[in-house]
């Protein structure tokens, strides 16, 4: 009982510090897809960023973008081979970073379809 | 890019009567055949391919705009044009909004630059609200198509 309500307080606490320093995280992506950051991955981006609470910005050079918003992140106009850097900052900014990273790492899952875009 | 680059103007319409998704992109098919962007042999072609790309999720973008596009090897440089719904259509999309602006686009299956650049002209563009709102309540395609030559003159050509 006594450990569970600890175990509460713990949990409240770490929230609290947590919103209080939102952390900043980035790393560096490489689009990979022949077709560039065309709308569908854009498309998938801005879905997945949308489930965090995190603000998440894609950065390419001195561009920077809101990725919950396709409309932002196809003003990147990025093609094959760019790197981009996505930074995050918020709450759950470390597990938002990872989603993202992981939707560039896999190409958006669109090697073996090549056909539309 | 600028609109000019790839916006057929004689296909350009302002009032579209289809009210579903598969009924715009054939109206705005029909009107690049018209103006003699597309052969009227491909129109079917076309289409499917366009319906095809929807079905692997909507290119409806938000912000009551949808840019339908698909590649063809019919096509030897980037063509599209713009139509209105004032309506406005269900095209699923991300912010769940009905559709009113649609930019649709044909391009060439080698030239996956020209697409992102006009995906990113248009894209730009719209971020500007009032451009989007004066699109979707033109009363006619002269509108659209000033509202566009002025969009290229004012915008920073990429």
């Amino acid at each position: 009982m006594n450990v569970s309500v600890v175990g509460q307080h713990e949990d409240r606490l770490a929230g609290i510090l947590n919103s209080m320093s939102d952390q900043m995280v980035s790393r560096e992506v490489v689009v990979g897809m022949p077709q560039g950051l065309h709308a569908r991955p854009a498309d998938q981006l801005a879905r997945e960023a949308r489930k965090w609470q995190s603000r998440i910005e894609l950065l390419n050079n001195s561009q920077r973008v809101d990725g919950k918003s396709i409309l932002e992140v196809l003003t990147l106009a990025a093609e094959a081979g760019t790197r981009l850097v996505v930074e995050v900052t918020g709450p759950d900014a470390h597990e938002a970073l990872k989603a993202i990273g992981t939707l560039f790492d896999r190409n958006f899952n669109e090697q073996e379809n090549n056909e539309g875009r | 890019m600028k609109f000019s680059d790839f916006v057929a103007t004689d296909a350009i319409r302002s009032h579209v009567d289809a009210g579903t998704k598969e009924g715009v992109i054939r109206e705005m098919s029909q009107s690049l055949v018209d103006a003699g962007s597309i052969a009227a042999a491909d129109y079917e072609s076309i289409v499917k391919a366009i319906m095809k790309r929807e079905d692997l999720g909507s290119t409806g973008i938000g912000r009551g705009v949808a840019v339908p596009h698909t590649k063809h090897p019919s096509v030897s440089r980037l063509v599209g044009t713009v139509a209105v719904s004032h309506s406005g259509v269900d095209f699923e999309s991300l912010d769940g909004e009905p559709v009113q602006l649609f930019f649709l686009l044909v391009s060439p299956p080698d030239r996956p630059g020209d697409h992102l650049r006009a995906l990113e002209n248009i894209s730009r563009q719209l971020r500007d609200e009032t451009f989007c709102r004066q699109l979707k309540s033109a009363k006619g395609p002269m509108d659209i198509r000033h509202l566009l030559e002025e969009a290229d003159s004012h915008g920073v050509a990429s």
